[in-house]
């Protein structure tokens, strides 16, 4: 049995050709070792210069190296000339070259607050294996937070279960879901095992595919607005992550809060090693000032 | 007289059926998409084993997850009072009585009468019950019933990081593939529910005997991790599966 | 900051809730002793506090690991919660 590919993003790398970094005064980056996907970000000066974003490996050394050279190709920077690094994300006490480890939530709640505007009080973090929900300050500090990886429900495995059941590419569903005459009530299981047999009973009853996509994607999104009551919502309210791109869920997320989430041009895949960046320029400061 | 008892569980239907206290007929039928109609046939099944007609039964008492849509009961009892009612009757020493089902596992504890006296529940999570077992063994690709046996070869512990059945699938394929031993799996499987119902079962307290009911009692590596983690024995009756049923039948003679 | 370790799965929500803005002027650490199954652990964050934390290793069954201190018949107080002289401590079960 092979291990399937749940979220396919397209791996990916870009820098800033207008910027010449030599002589630059801090040069950092960060690196975000998920589960699924890694990314690494440089910034030079305070300003985003480099990003990349590849799948995750086996192996979270590796992963993290293959991130980094990514980011770095073809912008005739080295790994030395970066003056601080830090990991972050699952495997981020496995990042080798990192001079610091940074927990997920305090790197995606940095890395929100760059990307959105000190104004964002809320980010959820909807990922290939957790759900993080964040509540944080206007300078991007952490003041609420949960995580949850203990359970499948409201995360990208989640989804990709009811994917695999109903036959339909995992990046359809958000439309698909949208296709239904009238909103269907949530799938009435948490649990995605108990999920999957209501589902294939539903399915047997004669409701049609698209239907059954809408329960689940209506289920997902009441899941997960039950996570974020526990920290409270606050505007301005941000959702990244994998599950972030799939509509179906965000707009149901949107409805049942009566909140719109911030939109923003950013990869928001690239929040955690964005906000990994930003530590560690906080950091070098504060080294260079003893 | 004469009384039956149904058990409309998540994946099987029970049927019992007592005649002044002795029991004539027994009857499993799967669940399935139409729960009625499976719960009208294993009925039916019933009936035809005893040689009686639906009119000769006095009194029908549902139980199970699905009672509330059982054909034919005049009445429901909860699952917990219809296990300790039934594991009572089969195992009167027991004071503390374990039920593990397809989706519920369930610790009881009763007075010398049958009484629930406490009780607590897993529900509405798989890695609680029977369907985390099942899930398991099919990443495993083992057969159900050659899962268990299998676990009784191993005699090394193996720890389970993740709870959650969809997160515990990919880690025995991750074990599977560092090529640790299908039978080293297997016990870290059972190990891993048996901690949970472990767990359950003391925040009721323990109190000897202790009797294992449910259908999930038929798995002897389950059995055998639920006694090493209890560091006791359990009593296992030869009905295990039909506790429900039967508590459900005795309630109704009650009347 | 509030800290909530634990998790929601389909059976309810099992958070410890740790104040670490209360952590940080507590010298006691009586969390550390006060878990029976000695889950707490006192670490620097990621902003420098020393702050006390759930172990990476319980989180995803605080449920079963706490269920000895939270008898169905009658519920003494959290030895957690008791030991805690900051008062930062808080089960949502």
């Amino acid at each position: 049995m092979a291990e399937k590919e749940f979220w396919r993003w397209k791996e990916y790398n870009w820098h800033d050709e207008s910027t010449d970094w030599n002589g630059c005064d801090t040069i950092t980056a960060g690196v975000d070792v998920g589960s699924v996907s890694s990314q690494a970000v440089i910034m030079v000066d305070g300003k985003l210069y480099a990003f990349a974003s590849t799948r995750t490996g086996s192996d979270s050394p590796e992963s993290a190296h293959k991130a980094m050279k990514w980011a770095l190709e073809d912008t005739g920077m080295t790994l030395d000339d970066i003056h601080y690094k830090v990991g972050t994300g699952y495997g981020r006490v496995n990042v080798p070259f990192a001079d610091r480890a940074i927990t997920e939530i305090a790197c995606h709640a940095r890395g929100g607050n760059h990307m959105y505007g000190s104004s964002v009080r809320t980010i959820l973090d909807m990922g290939g294996q957790d759900c993080k929900a964040i509540h944080c300050d206007e300078r991007g500090k952490v003041t609420n937070f949960l995580m949850n990886d203990k359970c499948a429900a409201g995360t990208g495995r989640g989804m990709e279960v009811f994917a695999d059941l109903l036959s339909v590419p995992i990046e359809d569903i958000g439309d698909l879901s949208f296709q239904v005459e009238k909103e269907p009530p949530p799938v009435s299981s948490t649990c995605v095992v108990f999920a999957k047999s209501e589902a294939s009973g539903l399915l047997r009853k004669g409701w049609p595919k698209n239907k059954v996509i809408a329960a689940y994607c209506n289920a997902m999104a009441h899941r997960v607005v039950s996570l974020l009551e526990r920290i409270g919502v606050e505007k301005d309210f941000a959702i990244t992550g994998g599950i972030g791109k799939n509509m179906g869920v965000v707009k149901r997320i949107e409805g049942e809060l009566g909140i719109e989430a911030l939109k923003t041009n950013s990869d928001t895949q690239i929040a955690g090693a964005l906000g990994g960046a930003l530590f560690g320029k906080a950091l070098l400061e504060k080294s260079r000032k003893k | 007289m004469t009384t039956a008892g149904i058990d409309m569980g998540a994946k099987n239907i029970r049927v019992l059926i007592l005649k002044d206290g002795e029991v004539i007929a027994r009857a499993e039928q799967m669940a399935g998409f139409d729960t009625a109609e499976s719960a009208e046939i294993a009925f039916n099944n019933a009936l035809g084993q005893a040689g009686i007609n639906k009119d000769q039964i006095d009194r029908i008492v549902a139980t199970g997850a699905g009672r509330e849509s059982a054909p034919l009961a005049q009445e429901t009892v909860t699952d917990v009072g219809a296990a300790a009612k039934g594991g009572n009757r089969l195992i009167p020493q027991a004071r503390t009585i374990i039920d593990v089902g397809a989706e519920e596992g369930r610790a009881i504890k009763t007075d010398a009468a049958g009484k629930v006296m406490d009780f607590a529940v897993n529900e509405k999570c798989a890695a609680g019950a029977g369907s985390f077992t099942e899930a398991m063994s099919r990443a495993l690709e083992v057969q159900l019933e050659e899962f268990g046996p299998l676990s009784l070869k191993s005699s090394q512990t193996t720890p389970m990081n993740a709870q959650c059945a969809v997160f515990a699938e990919s880690e025995v394929v991750s074990l599977l593939h560092a090529k640790t031993p299908k039978q080293d799996i297997a016990r870290a499987v059972h190990d891993a529910i048996a901690d949970r119902i472990v767990s359950m079962v003391r925040r009721v307290g323990i109190e000897p005997e202790v009797a294992l009911v449910g259908a999930v009692s038929r798995n002897v590596g389950f059995v055998d991790s639920l006694k090493r983690g209890l560091e006791r024995d359990v009593i296992i009756p030869d009905d295990a599966e039909f506790v429900g049923a039967l508590g459900a039948a005795l309630v109704a003679a009650e009347g | 900051m509030k800290a909530n370790y634990g998790y929601m799965d389909g059976s309810g929500e099992f958070y410890i809730t740790i104040d670490t803005d209360l952590c940080i002027e507590c010298a006691d650490h009586g969390c550390l002793e006060g878990c029976p199954k000695g889950m707490f652990a006192i670490i620097t964050d990621d902003y420098d506090d020393e702050v006390a934390e759930i172990k990476g290793e319980f989180r995803k069954k605080i449920k079963y690991d706490c269920a000895d201190c939270k008898p169905v018949a009658d519920r003494p107080p959290l030895p957690c919660v008791e030991a805690c002289t900051a008062g930062a401590i808080v089960h949502s079960w």
